[in-house]
């Protein structure tokens, strides 16, 4: 007897729906699965057998036949042992014919017939409600990751019994996530979200940083426009400390990005244990040892690298002149593009990297130039040392600035400092929730998110310059050799800094500004 | 390609000021043209490693000398040395590299557009090493006797204690030449050479005319008039003074003046400004940038300014 259900393969980032097809007719007992599955997807059949056979249900010494459709796609992982049960169980008459009706699931089979966990949870509901599918079953540790999609009836079951149950009638006792967000009923519902609050308290503050007032303006620039940022100065200056409290000032995420980015962690397996969502933007800082797969995303079948998993969040990478150069150039296609398109033989796979990038590195192998009193490097040591980052990577930052060695003065008035007006991460945030909202506004009904997403094109459009800005910018043109790049970057930052001040059109403070704090120039480096 | 010549102790093209001294090398390599003999020159010398104050100074020393007809003598090396050529360029005068290797091998590397700029603005490059000589160790203390004895006075430009300029000093007052040093400040290493040999006794370089009147002194050399020779060597009456853009044309506001007050302070980066100055940073910021368009500022490093020489 033939009989099929429904289940998903992540592909990337996406889900792909996949018929699981089970047949059992006479001839020699065996059990086959087909349609270019991997080995993991083929463990299947010991699995599937053996948590019936614990369950009391012994399979018919028959001919058993498992599809798994369309064929052309690689299936892998452990996520089709469920689907592949039901199809099974549903062949042999053991699960009424109709009940599984358009009804997606996934899970992985425990030989006790308990169903665990899998990855990639998120995007395979999404799908489903995308293509109509009137109900999902997955694991109950995923239930809460599965509900975010706000598929009416979205079932976890724990064991092969409680699916018995199910198709007989029996709907599981937790009742499906429903309309109840509104009514605000039943007291075991999430509550309705407040999308400016963080799950947790961040526990780091800029308040925690001495001094260094030029960093905190230019780290906040970097949060309002969504801006990549170049931080430099010698060893111990506080510039892994300042771009870790980044993510303490960054504007919330909206719940679609909220979706994407649970999505990504889901599919790569990072989502935390009893997070359902992930509210606040993603912080990733790999060490500089990293390799190109696992920066940019790779393997045989691609899976999220690092990029990616920073997507909507920021990117850290300290000690930018000792990674690798081949690494580092990866990163040029997408700063500019905002994905990565990685093709394989098996085909081509798109994944989002739209983040934000600080980098932070010493100017020369010491870290002490240009203070010759400390710095003994030679001209060729440190052009040497520079030459590792390429021009083209500098231009596509959009801010440097300079993270000077605290003097002690600093720290010493720390106590002082404090109850005077310190920038606290809170009050920065406001500036960026008010310059996000101003950009929202602006860029109402377009994809562009941010300053920083602005092509060339709309630059003209949106940032309108007052005459004595446009005559600066041609000065500065002419004299600071600017790139054609770099002159746009200095505009997107200038209107940044615009919008900052509530201000539509760009004055002249706030195109000095962005000058002030554009990206480093080599030979202005070494004069 | 300029063809190299050999110059030999005997021949009547071999630098009179290197003739009557003793322990010049046997014959000279050049590259371009030789330091003429009738005009004054003065070797500005330095360290390699050295600070923006240190580099801006060398080229304004060098720029203003050469505007004023000396031909400027140094080593070609990075730092201080490659500043005076490029100082001496910029005022449109002539420049000499001594080199510590073969006149065919430039070395450092990098300076080879440095070189062929020298080479095209008449001046020359000269070696008592063979052609091909690699560019070793004990070569350089050895061509500094030939830096200073084809000049008529030696700047030495921030010098640490142990800097190869401070046998260039020695070798110029073997050889009866005046010795000139611009003052660092007192606690800094770079300048622990420098200010040591002006507590020796050697000049103090308070300003290029200190220079100039010094060279009136020892030669026959007058510089309110433009040497005839010089207009000959150069075919032009002026040096062309190119390319800085120091004097801009317009007066410093008060917030501008306190920026500039704050820096000769020895305030130089962003945040100390800020301190210094009690302004925000972006105004700040936007003042610098301004500064730095008209030509009052330079940046050595990021978000670090210097006062144009």
């Amino acid at each position: 007897m033939f009989c099929r259900v429904w289940s998903m393969v992540i592909h990337g980032v996406e889900a792909v729906p996949v018929r699981v097809e089970a047949d059992v007719s006479d001839g020699m007992p065996m059990f086959t699965i087909v349609g270019y599955v991997s080995a993991q997807v083929r463990e299947a059949q010991d699995r599937v057998r053996t948590a019936l056979r614990n369950l009391g249900i012994v399979l018919p010494p028959k001919r058993i036949v498992i599809n798994l459709a369309p064929a052309d796609i690689r299936k892998d992982g452990s996520r089709f042992d469920l689907p592949i049960a039901a199809a099974v169980l549903q062949a042999v008459g053991r699960i009424p014919p109709g009940s599984l009706e358009d009804t997606m699931m996934i899970g992985e089979l425990g030989l006790n017939g308990d169903i665990q966990a899998v990855n990639g949870v998120l995007s395979s509901v999404l799908e489903a409600r995308r293509i109509g599918m009137k109900a999902c079953i997955l694991p109950k540790a995923n239930l809460p990751e599965g509900r975010q999609a706000e598929v009416k009836e979205t079932y976890g079951i724990s064991s092969l019994r409680e699916l018995l149950a199910y198709c007989c009638g029996a709907k599981p006792e937790e009742e499906p996530y429903c309309e109840s967000r509104q009514s605000g009923g039943k007291g075991q519902k999430p509550e309705p979200e407040d999308l400016t609050a963080d799950v947790s308290e961040p526990e780091e503050d800029f308040d925690d940083i001495l001094g260094q007032e030029g960093v905190k303006r230019a780290a906040l620039i970097s949060a309002c426009g969504f801006h990549n940022l170049l931080l430099i100065g010698p060893p111990g200056s506080g510039k892994s400390m300042a771009a870790r409290r980044i993510p303490t000032i960054l504007p919330p995420m909206t719940r679609e990005e909220q979706l994407e980015v649970t999505r990504l962690y889901s599919i790569a397996g990072l989502l935390p244990s009893g997070q359902s969502l992930i509210r606040r933007r993603p912080f990733r800082a790999p060490h500089h040892s990293i390799t190109a797969q696992a920066l940019v995303g790779g393997g045989r079948f691609p899976s999220p690298g690092e990029i990616t998993l920073a997507h909507r969040g920021v990117l850290f990478l300290d000690e930018l002149p000792e990674m690798s150069r081949r690494v580092l150039e990866l990163l040029r296609q997408p700063l500019e593009e905002h994905r990565i398109l990685i093709s394989r033989q098996e085909g081509t796979y798109l994944f989002p990297a739209n983040f934000v990038l600080v980098a932070a590195m010493n100017p020369c192998p010491c870290g002490y130039y240009p203070d010759r009193e400390r710095c003994r490097c030679t001209d060729p040591e440190i052009s040497r040392y520079l030459g590792k980052v390429s021009q083209a990577f500098l231009d596509r930052m959009d801010l440097c600035t300079e993270v000077p060695a605290v003097s002690c003065e600093t720290l010493m008035q720390r106590s002082r400092e404090k109850k005077k007006d310190g920038l606290t991460s809170v009050k920065m945030r406001q500036i960026v929730v008010c310059a996000r909202q101003m950009q929202e506004e602006r860029y109402r009904g377009s994809v562009v998110r941010f300053n920083s997403e602005l092509k060339a094109g709309q630059i003209e459009k949106y940032c309108p310059l007052t005459p004595e800005a446009s005559r600066m910018m041609a000065q500065a043109y002419d004299s600071l050799g600017l790139s054609a790049r770099g002159f746009h970057r200095v505009l997107k930052v200038a209107r940044t800094i615009a919008d900052m001040e509530a201000c539509e059109t760009i004055g002249t403070a706030h195109v000095g500004e962005a000058l002030c704090c554009r990206s480093m120039d080599k030979k202005i480096w070494r004069v | 390609m300029e063809s190299i010549v050999y110059y030999d102790q005997g021949d009547k093209e071999y630098p009179a000021r290197m003739k009557p001294l003793p322990g010049m090398p046997k014959g000279i390599y050049v590259k371009g043209k030789l330091p003429r003999d009738d005009l004054p020159s003065a070797a500005i010398v330095g360290g390699r490693a050295c600070s923006a104050y240190g580099r801006e100074q060398a080229r304004r020393f060098a720029r203003e000398l050469a505007a004023a007809g000396v031909q400027i003598i140094s080593g070609l090396a990075s730092g201080i040395d490659a500043a005076a050529h490029e100082g001496a360029l910029e005022g449109g005068g002539l420049t000499f590299a001594v080199l510590g290797c073969g006149v065919n091998i430039c070395y450092p590397r990098e300076n080879y557009p440095l070189m062929r700029r020298i080479l095209e603005q008449e001046g020359g490059v000269l070696s008592e090493f063979q052609p091909g000589e690699r560019p070793l160790a004990w070569h350089f203390p050895q061509r500094n006797r030939v830096i200073s004895a084809l000049a008529d006075l030696v700047l030495v430009v921030e010098a640490r204690q142990k800097s190869g300029s401070l046998i260039t000093a020695d070798y110029a007052l073997e050889q009866g030449k005046s010795v000139y040093a611009l003052p660092g400040r007192v606690n800094e290493t770079l300048s622990e050479g420098s200010n040591r040999l002006i507590a020796q006794g050697a000049g103090i370089a308070v300003d290029p005319t200190a220079l100039l009147e010094e060279l009136e002194s020892v030669g026959k050399w007058r510089f309110f008039e433009r040497p005839a020779a010089y207009q000959e060597a150069t075919g032009s009456e002026r040096g062309r003074p190119s390319g800085t853009s120091t004097e801009a044309g317009r007066k410093l506001s008060r917030e501008e003046k306190r920026v500039l007050r704050a820096i000769e302070d020895g305030s130089h980066t962003l945040e100390e400004l800020h301190h210094a100055t009690g302004h925000t940073i972006p105004e700040l910021s936007a003042l610098l940038v301004r500064m730095q368009l008209d030509g009052f500022l330079f940046e050595d490093g990021k978000n670090v300014y210097f006062l144009r020489g």
